[in-house]
């Protein structure tokens, strides 16, 4: 399961508020992006090209996951390699052809781990923590949900640079990948520590 | 150089003294003999197939009918490799068509582009033309077409048409139909009567292949599902035997 909220930034301007940041790139792969929009377009169309040659190939055999992130990150690490990186910190996730889930980040320099939560930019100092203390890799799909949608809430309450209009894309073993239709969290802004924000903060005023 | 009118045909550069290119004329020989008659069916949208194989080749192996791209495909008779050249080309066309102008190339222009480029073999000494012909069949944002590319580069579009071996009395069964009016399943049940019929004479071992760009195959190019081609296969069959009977 992926999530992203739906917004393209131009510096600190919310210019775009509808913005897929994830694709269904097949029936078994998801990919999401987080950094330069332009570029991230640019691999959604690199994608595109693998998939039709894939499919052109007609042998029945389709992409998984894997091999869709380790092509990500000879990607990323070739243009690294040129001194002209694409922008972006992607992550990949899907099921193999034998039904065993994948999910792994690459980097902007093509640094790459698979692990059984991943977040990019804020996320991965927001919500990580959280997927830490409460992911397991035998949890439903809607205990997950559920804490996907508080590391949003988290990640919206701490990030002044972040809107409230999120995606989540699902993939499984018995379910086409797709993306979901964007929605809103419920948020609550009157917290005591909302309202004085420096109040038990040490050395605030 | 005995008589006159030979000598003629050492180059595809070189016009015999009635003004034919023998080297063109021999790259169409080349697709009229090959053992494997093509048929396409505009409106339809389907590019048929027969082959005949060797019992130690693999079923279904060694396919005619290849994807361009999702929306295009290709049925090839005559030299297998020489064939497959042009496929390469269509892939690499479609492919680059779609990245400059952001769309998926139109049935039309990918027809012209591989037309032109089997042309360009009719134009050097040094070059061979392609003994390869291609049945195009597109569904593109003007519906769906059938293209068939020669050897000479000729190309046209066509409701139905076939080439190969027994491409004539194909034509004349297409004739018969009534192409602009049935179902892409009818016509796949019809496409697979018409080939086993004029099969039937030489006895030989042959496959069918069949594709299809319909509504029904979601505008993108594909095999036909494996139930669907059973089925007309029986059908095909059960005409034929039907037809004797009559005898």
């Amino acid at each position: 399961m992926l999530a992203a909220d739906t917004l393209g930034a131009y510096g600190s301007t919310k210019r775009y508020k509808s913005l897929e940041r994830i694709v269904r790139v097949n029936a078994r792969t998801l990919v999401g992006a987080g950094g330069e929009v332009s570029d991230f377009q640019y691999i959604v169309r690199l994608l595109d090209e693998l998939t039709t040659d894939d499919y052109r190939t007609d042998d029945g055999i389709e992409l998984g996951p894997k091999e869709i992130f380790s092509y990500l990150t000879r990607v990323m690490y070739n243009r690294r390699g040129k001194m002209d990186p694409l922008w972006n910190s992607l992550v990949v996730g899907g099921v193999e052809a034998d039904g065993t889930p994948f999910l792994g980040t690459v980097g902007m320099i093509g640094t790459h781990y698979e692990d059984s939560h991943v977040a990019t930019g804020f996320g991965a100092h927001l919500a990580r923590p959280l997927f830490r203390e409460r992911q397991s890799d035998a949890m439903s799909e809607a205990d997950a949900e559920a804490l996907l949608r508080d590391a949003l809430r988290v990640c919206y309450y701490r990030d002044k640079q972040s809107i409230n209009k999120f995606q989540i894309a699902k993939v499984a073993a018995d379910a086409p990948a797709a993306v979901g239709e964007p929605f809103a969290l419920e948020t609550s802004w009157d917290y005591k520590a909302f309202a004085a924000p420096t109040k038990w903060a040490i050395g605030a005023w | 150089m005995s008589g006159i009118g030979t000598g003629y045909d050492l180059s595809a550069t070189t016009y015999s003294p009635d003004g034919k290119v023998f080297q063109t004329d021999y790259a169409q020989k080349a697709v009229d003999n090959s053992r494997v008659t093509s048929v396409g069916a505009q409106r339809s949208r389907e590019a048929v197939e027969k082959l005949v194989v060797s019992k130690l080749l693999v079923e279904r192996s060694s396919r005619r009918i290849h994807n361009i791209d999702r929306h295009a495909g290709i049925c090839m008779a005559g030299l297998l490799p020489d064939g497959r050249m042009v496929v390469n080309r269509a892939a690499d066309e479609a492919t680059n068509y779609k990245s400059f102008y952001g769309e998926p190339i139109p049935g039309r222009v990918l027809c012209e582009r591989l037309a032109s480029y089997m042309h360009l073999f009719n134009l050097y000494w040094s070059m061979r033309p392609y003994g390869a012909a291609g049945l195009l069949a597109t569904y593109d944002d003007d519906g769906p077409a059938l293209y068939l590319v020669e050897p000479s580069g000729v190309a046209h579009g066509y409701f139905g048409t076939a080439v190969g071996k027994a491409r004539q009395a194909v034509k004349n069964e297409l004739e018969k139909m009534k192409l602009g009016q049935i179902t892409c399943r009818e016509a796949v049940v019809e496409a697979a009567k018409i080939l086993h019929k004029v099969h039937e004479e030489d006895g030989k071992p042959f496959e069918i292949e069949i594709s299809w760009v319909c509504d029904e195959s979601g505008r993108v190019h594909q095999k036909v599902p494996a139930e669907v081609l059973a089925e007309a296969e029986a059908a095909a069959k059960a005409a034929l035997e039907e037809s004797d009977m009559e005898d």
